[in-house]
């Protein structure tokens, strides 16, 4: 898990260096165009988050394995943050290149919001189910269902009108250069492993509190309490 | 480097999403380290006072 993390933290120092000071201006959009290096990442993340949590869904449902669980229940909160800077980033963006904050009738702007809200719900519904295996068990549902919501995300701007752009990383018509690109891509990486990292974290606390009554728990809880009488 | 700063004149919408973005970075870090804390903690207090041996009868402290 340090790992990640410094691993990411020196993958966003060199992306963001790519990304601010490298990459030239673009024609268009000029320096507004560089929230892109957060903006898609985060994006990207919210999409991510979102399927690493249905699929755990589906193996936790199927198998029976309380694991799988506990990683769709670490995956959430953080893909929820996630949701939530894509659109506010997406907001900073749109209003000095659309001349609007938000738009509602926008396809991709409400599946994104849409997403923020199945996070929230799968969240809420956890944490009001007072009995485990049945909290693990309808969230698991509703996290498989709204993987429809996350197919309108990916497919928004194409199949309506969008006021957002369409992708330019693997477009043949609409082609990066690479001093744009690459920092880009960078930054993807960076805040997959960050995500990695912050859920791996979340992971043992969600496995420590399912496995409480376990032996090898209470000797690493003993073994904490004996640590901390020692410092202090 | 001021020119750098005002980003075209976009300085504003630029840097708020950079700002903004690694806030919630940072919180993410923050909040999972509390929750793991809180965790341990109420491993601890549950260890302490025997309720755990029942099945069930741990209960996190959210607090």
């Amino acid at each position: 898990m340090p790992w990640f993390l410094g691993l990411s933290v020196l993958l966003m120092v060199g992306g963001l260096y790519g990304g601010l000071v490298l990459a030239p201006a673009d024609y268009q959009q000029g320096d507004a165009f560089r929230i892109i290096y957060v903006h898609v990442p985060a994006a990207y993340l919210s999409l991510l988050a979102y399927m690493v949590m249905a699929i755990a869904s589906v193996i936790g449902l199927i198998w029976r394995m309380k694991l799988a669980h506990a990683v769709a229940a670490s995956a959430a909160p953080i893909g929820a943050s996630f949701t939530f800077l894509a659109l506010a980033t997406g907001s900073l963006w749109g209003k000095p290149m659309w001349g609007t904050w938000w738009q509602w009738a926008d396809p991709r702007m409400l599946t994104e919001l849409i997403l923020l809200f199945l996070y929230f719900g799968f969240m809420t519904l956890r944490s009001n189910i007072s009995e485990r295996s049945r909290a693990d068990r309808a969230g698991a549902v509703l996290a498989i269902v709204g993987v429809v919501n996350v197919v309108l995300v990916h497919y928004s701007v194409e199949w309506w009108a969008s006021l957002h752009q369409g992708q330019t990383i693997a477009n043949s018509d609409a082609t990066m250069p690479a001093s744009m690109l690459t920092p880009l891509l960078t930054m993807i990486l960076a805040f997959s492993l960050f995500f990695g990292a912050v859920m791996l974290q979340r992971l043992r606390g969600e496995v420590l509190l399912r496995e409480a009554g376990a032996r090898w728990v209470r000797r690493l809880a003993d073994g904490q309490v004996a640590e901390r009488g020692k410092l202090t | 480097m001021m020119e750098w700063l005002a980003m075209g004149g976009y300085g504003f919408y630029v840097w708020a999403s950079f700002a903004l973005t690694f806030a919630v970075l940072a919180l993410n870090l923050v909040l999972a380290r509390a929750r793991h804390q809180r965790i341990m903690n109420s491993l601890k207090a549950s260890h302490a006072d025997e309720s755990a041996e029942r099945p069930g009868g741990f209960r996190e402290v959210t607090s």
